[in-house]
């Protein structure tokens, strides 16, 4: 069994765990906008392997924040996420599709970094006339606590480059860091597990379940558990 | 230029920190609201820096023909968008096939195309892009990003002040600090050591135990010319970012008992350009070109494989390409060189070894 033990993986591995990660959001969250699996553009002479691309999911309009805002209290706990206490994840899935007037959608894609050896998150906001969203509304879309998490903390933030494959502006979450909580959060799941790391091919769900949180997309629990099995 | 003895580093990054390229800029006309329209400014712009540094500079040549509102600062190539955080001497290598001196842009003082750039405010967006850069170098190299984390303000400042100057010394001190080293150059102690067999030199080094395995920092830019362009000169104006290729993925090294040149880097980087055969070859011919094959020296292609062959393969990308030029810091280096050398010497201050490769296609690429 592969696993990860310095909180990092290769692109092919990167390639495994989307296949997994999106197969199993399909499965438990069915209603849920899916990801799917873009291949590169076709660059000449570059691609190292032929599965290069990434998961993208589009069009996501974030869930309601008056109806989040009690649930955001206890994001930062969440973080670790461990099997354990688990129960708090029961009715996490939170992701609704509407096309209410006024409401932003959002495209997420996840594109992994060669320099960082993680997933890194991209992600662009717009309203439903297709005028771009800047950082200081797309902020106010997000949990107050993230945004708070966000100017405080040195490993996640949010800068605008440029997307790797679409060679356009685009926020991301900068992935410095990444490796270091990943880490943390793959000695914890394995302890649980009593295994030495988890399976390399559950590690975009790890991975998810801290990153989707700043957006208030979680993970279902399910998904979570198959992580540690 | 070359500096004195005092100024620090080597020759070769003496030229790099003092190479500069001649521009003449000149205001879009849509942005001319005076009669005659300004005359263009010409001004000397440092390889390692960026465009948009120049704008305190630039500014007041062109502010009393400017149409009233708010400055977004942008610089076009012939149509192209220039991205900023590109140095400004690989925007060069790249985009000016045959050198253009003085270098003539467009400088736009309003409607920023925010479709294609990020945005660029001012000295601090520059600065921040290039600490990120630092920091990811790091981390290829590190494994970690630590040192650029925990770096003082100080220190930041004075890293930053001695790129904004072109301080070749005050950087190689503020950088000392962070310990971001690049696999060990042999190709430089062998030159102190022993400067008459080069190549003995190397093998001695290695076989003592001097190692030369690691991750090394690359942005790779592509841009494909082609077949029936036999002179750089002719190299049709790019429009488009979409018709270079960017690539920013490490090179890893690994030496055993034998030099890795810039040939071996690129191999690695561009495997595809490296083989003639379709890709699941790959491993034969890489052998073969190991045997003493040239990046340019494509002529083991064997002849049959054009034709009809070429329908059903026309999904691979390595047909008939070639690499017709590489240049870094200006100058086109041979690819014998050891890399390690290449790396320490021509890296820019991020340390990034940025490199632009011209690929000659002898068959249009459908996409």
């Amino acid at each position: 069994m592969v696993v990860s033990s310095d909180g990092t993986l290769s692109s092919t591995e990167f390639c495994l765990a989307a296949a997994v990660f999106s197969e199993q959001w399909r499965k438990f969250n069915s209603a849920l906008p899916q990801w799917s699996w873009v291949p590169s553009p076709k660059r000449p002479w570059i691609s190292h392997n032929k599965e290069e691309g990434y998961l993208s999911v589009e069009n996501v309009i974030l869930p309601e924040l008056n109806e989040e805002g009690r649930r955001d209290e206890d994001l930062i706990e969440k973080e670790e996420c461990s099997c354990a206490e688990g129960d708090e994840f029961i009715d996490a899935a939170v992701l609704i599709q509407n096309d209410g007037a006024g409401a932003h959608h959002y495209d997420f894609h996840v594109v992994y970094s060669a320099s960082y050896r993680v997933p890194v998150l991209y992600f662009r906001a717009y309203c439903s006339d297709g005028q771009p969203l800047l950082l200081d509304d797309i902020e106010k879309d997000l949990p107050l606590n993230s945004v708070e998490q966000l100017t405080r903390s040195r490993w996640l933030f949010i800068t605008q480059e440029e997307h790797p494959q679409l060679n356009r502006p685009w926020y991301t979450l900068h992935p410095c860091g990444t490796s270091e909580w990943m880490k943390l959060l793959l000695r914890d799941d394995a302890s649980a597990a009593q295994v030495e790391g988890i399976p390399m091919d559950k590690y975009l769900i790890s991975w998810f379940s801290v990153v989707g949180q700043v957006f208030r997309l979680r993970i279902p629990l399910e998904m979570m558990n198959l992580g540690c099995t | 230029m070359v500096m004195g003895d005092k100024g620090g580093g080597t020759e070769a990054q003496q030229y790099v920190w003092g190479g500069a390229i001649p521009l003449q800029i000149h205001l879009h006309d849509s942005e001319v609201t005076t009669l005659p329209p300004p005359p263009p400014a010409l001004i000397l712009a440092p390889r390692i820096g960026y465009l948009p540094l120049l704008v305190p500079q630039i500014k007041p040549f062109f502010s009393s023909s400017l149409p009233p509102g708010v400055d977004t600062v942008w610089f076009e190539y012939r149509g192209l968008p220039l991205k900023w955080y590109i140095p400004t001497g690989v925007l060069f290598d790249l985009l000016c096939a045959e050198p253009e001196r003085p270098w003539n842009l467009t400088i736009h003082f309003r409607g920023y195309p925010g479709n294609v750039l990020t945005p660029c405010e001012g000295e601090d967006s520059i600065k921040w892009s290039f600490i990120y850069a630092l920091k990811e170098a790091a981390y290829i190299i590190n494994g970690n990003c630590k040192n650029i984390m925990n770096m003082s303000q100080p220190d930041q400042a004075e890293l930053w002040r001695s790129v904004l100057n072109g301080q070749l010394e005050v950087y190689l001190h503020v950088s000392s600090k962070l310990k971001i080293y690049i696999v060990g150059d042999d190709f430089s102690l062998k030159l102190n050591s022993s400067t008459s067999k080069s190549n003995q030199g190397v093998n001695d080094l290695d076989a003592t135990g001097t190692t030369m395995t690691g991750r090394v920092p690359v942005r790779l830019y592509i841009r494909s010319i082609d077949e029936d362009i036999d002179d750089l000169e002719d190299a049709p104006t790019i429009g488009s970012w979409e018709k270079i290729s960017y690539i920013n993925r490490p090179v890893e090294v690994h030496s055993e008992g034998k030099c890795f040149t810039l040939n071996d880097a690129l191999k690695a980087l561009l495997p595809e350009l490296f083989t003639e055969a379709s890709s699941t070859d790959t491993r034969i011919s890489a052998a073969e070109v190991e045997g003493g094959q040239r990046s340019d020296g494509d002529s083991s292609r064997s002849p049959g494989e054009t034709g009809e062959a070429s329908r059903e393969r026309s999904r691979l990308p390595s047909d008939g390409a070639e690499i017709k030029l590489v240049r870094i810091q200006g100058i086109e280096p041979q690819l014998e060189i050891p890399f390690g050398w290449v790396v320490n010497n021509l890296m820019n201050p991020d340390h990034y070894l940025h490199i632009c490769v011209y690929v000659k296609v002898l068959e249009p690429i459908t996409i």
